[in-house]
């Protein structure tokens, strides 16, 4: 036990880290997780994979002449539709910290406490890169080809992500407030598959009667795969830009501190 | 004198139950206390106000010398706390959450590492390093979440049921862990519903029920206030009992009877020693079969009885 014992000695204790320190470690843990539990990306890249190919060969020859010329309308659509769905597990992964009693240790550590929020929208940027990455590359092979270039579509993707985060915030605040991770899961798709299917990711606004037109026109999640198309093929509609920037200053402006709120309080 | 802990008159309610009532702790530092008492009877909760985790709805709580409420970051450098529930991440090796509670109080990954290691070691944990968390057994992951709130040497461990739901062996190791940080300097505060486990580790305890302390002293103190000369009368026939009870009534007085945790058992404090030999006359004289006949300390167990007046196992309520 002779080791044992200087193990347990009394030492100096550290100074506290810096909040750009833990937020960096808790990303790295983040990706640890990845690494440990490969099956969080099957999500990640299987669905989108799944997504592309049914829904261009499947509605292709009906909406856009042949698949070739439909991919071209789809794909930017089709990346928001995935990485929206993938926002999400921010908040299942939180809610099992809570409920493991992890959240328990955090609290009691001297870090900057909302470390662990950030922490986990770190790592969100890998899942949504990696997403992202396996759409464009599936896309590219069925004959996509955007007129942007690798800038137009590397800003879509950007775009995607920011408005993504604002979205995350969400699912924090789910996440702490509903009991279990599966309740998290299913709570967000009574939420987003109306929120991403009334969007013209898979058709054209035009196609739809007018008192729909209406309420799929002001979908954030439109503006989004308007703008996402727009910057893929070169031609950028800025106003669309504008609006889910705006749109996601907005949601990040009142989530954000309610998620905090719900943070701080007591369980 | 400065103490560790100083809490006065904690109040805590959550929506309906009112989990603490009133506590009132003074614990000294550099020493094992111990926290003892059944479900619900608002352990965990003291704890975690005295961890920072929750904040009282009333009355004070000063943990060297820092208010919780007003001061909960000072408190934080100087404590940690092993909760009820592994509050380790299971995705993760043993070797990457020390590295993680490392990093998170401030050490450098280098030095995060090396301390992982050293603690792996000293724990017995050196094969699992690398193995996730998720395939530990329950002593492991014991070990492995005491490891990470000793990745820094805290001034005050707060162990939350350390050996709940533990094999006995794996119990000792939890114990021989606990003796070695405190003998190291560290204040262990420890919540059990073990009577044997508080006897074992803590120079000092507290019972506690309802939200209130309702003994407070060493052990030797609790089991003298309960009477230094308790009577055990374990009888070889149930239905003989209350006869029994009343023959041992009417040697000691009623206020002498303890109430008994098995249907066998009557216990009776004593006055004098002398007094046993009355007993066991008048037992014997209206042939009550007697299995076992002893005079001595009261346990732990028997102490929970006289002070609360229901036997430590049988309360059940759940602690939020």
């Amino acid at each position: 036990m002779s080791t044992t014992h200087e193990v347990l000695a009394t030492r100096a204790r550290p100074k506290p880290p810096s909040a750009l320190s833990s937020v960096t470690t808790l990303a790295w843990r983040a990706m640890l997780k990845i690494k440990h539990v490969p099956f969080q990306l099957f999500d990640v890249t299987v669905t989108p994979i799944m997504f592309t190919l049914l829904f261009t060969f499947i509605f292709g020859g009906a909406l856009g002449g042949s698949p070739r010329q439909y991919v071209q309308y789809l794909l930017p659509g089709v990346l928001v539709q995935t990485i929206i769905f993938i926002t999400v597990y921010t908040g299942v992964g939180l809610n099992s910290d809570i409920h493991k009693g992890l959240y328990d240790r955090f609290r009691s550590l001297p870090m900057w406490q909302p470390s662990p929020l950030f922490g986990a929208l770190a790592g969100d940027v890998f899942r949504y890169g990696a997403a992202s990455l396996v759409i464009v590359i599936v896309g590219l092979l069925l004959g996509f080809r955007p007129q942007g270039g690798v800038v137009g579509v590397a800003l879509a993707i950007a775009l995607v992500m920011t408005f993504c985060f604002a979205l995350s915030w969400l699912w924090i605040i789910a996440g702490m407030l509903v009991r279990t991770p599966e309740s998290v899961m299913t709570t967000s798709f009574v939420f987003l598959m109306p929120l991403t299917f009334a969007s013209d990711i898979f058709v054209d606004l035009s196609t739809m009667p007018g008192w729909l037109q209406a309420a799929v026109g002001r979908n954030p999640v439109t503006y989004l795969a308007k703008a996402s198309r727009g910057l893929m093929h070169g031609e950028p509609v800025w106003a669309e830009v504008g609006w889910v920037l705006l749109a996601s200053a907005v949601i990040t402006a009142v989530a954000a501190p309610i998620a905090m709120r719900l943070y701080h309080k007591e369980r | 004198m400065t103490y560790a802990i100083e809490t006065n008159a904690l109040v805590k309610s959550f929506s309906t139950t009112r989990a603490l009532d009133g506590v009132d702790l003074r614990i000294r530092q550099g020493s094992v206390y111990g926290l003892l008492g059944p479900n619900g009877a608002g352990k965990t909760t003291t704890i975690r106000i005295l961890s920072t985790l929750l904040k009282p709805d009333s009355g004070t709580a000063r943990v060297l010398g820092h208010d919780v409420v007003r001061e909960p970051k000072l408190v934080r450098e100087k404590v940690s706390l092993t909760g009820q529930f592994a509050s380790v991440d299971e995705d993760l090796t043993g070797h990457e959450n020390l590295v993680l509670v490392g990093r998170l109080l401030g050490l450098g990954w280098r030095a995060a590492r090396q301390r992982a290691s050293e603690l792996l070691d000293a724990f017995d944990l050196e094969e699992a390093a690398s193995r996730q968390v998720s395939t530990y057994s329950g002593g492991m992951r014991r070990r492995i979440d005491i490891a990470a709130s000793l990745v820094a040497i805290p001034e005050i461990l707060f162990l939350d049921e350390p050996t709940t739901g533990l094999d006995p062996r794996s119990r000792t190791q939890v114990w021989d862990l606990v003796r070695g940080i405190a003998a190291e300097g560290t204040t262990v505060l420890l919540t059990t519903q073990y009577l044997e486990e508080a006897d074992r580790l803590a120079e000092r305890m507290a019972v506690i029920d309802h939200g209130k302390v309702i003994a407070e002293g060493t052990s030797r103190d609790l089991k003298t206030s309960v009477g230094s000369n308790a009577l055990h009368v374990q009888l070889s026939n149930t239905e003989q009992r209350a006869l029994a009870y009343d023959i041992i009534a009417r040697v000691v007085g009623d206020d002498g009877m303890l109430p008994a945790a098995e249907p066998t058992d009557v216990i009776a404090r004593l006055e004098n020693p002398a007094q046993a030999a009355a007993v066991l006359t008048a037992l014997t004289s209206d042939s009550i079969e007697v299995a076992q006949f002893s005079v001595g300390s009261p346990s732990l167990d028997e102490v929970f009885l006289a002070l609360t007046g229901h036997s430590a196992e049988t309360a059940q309520e759940n602690e939020s």
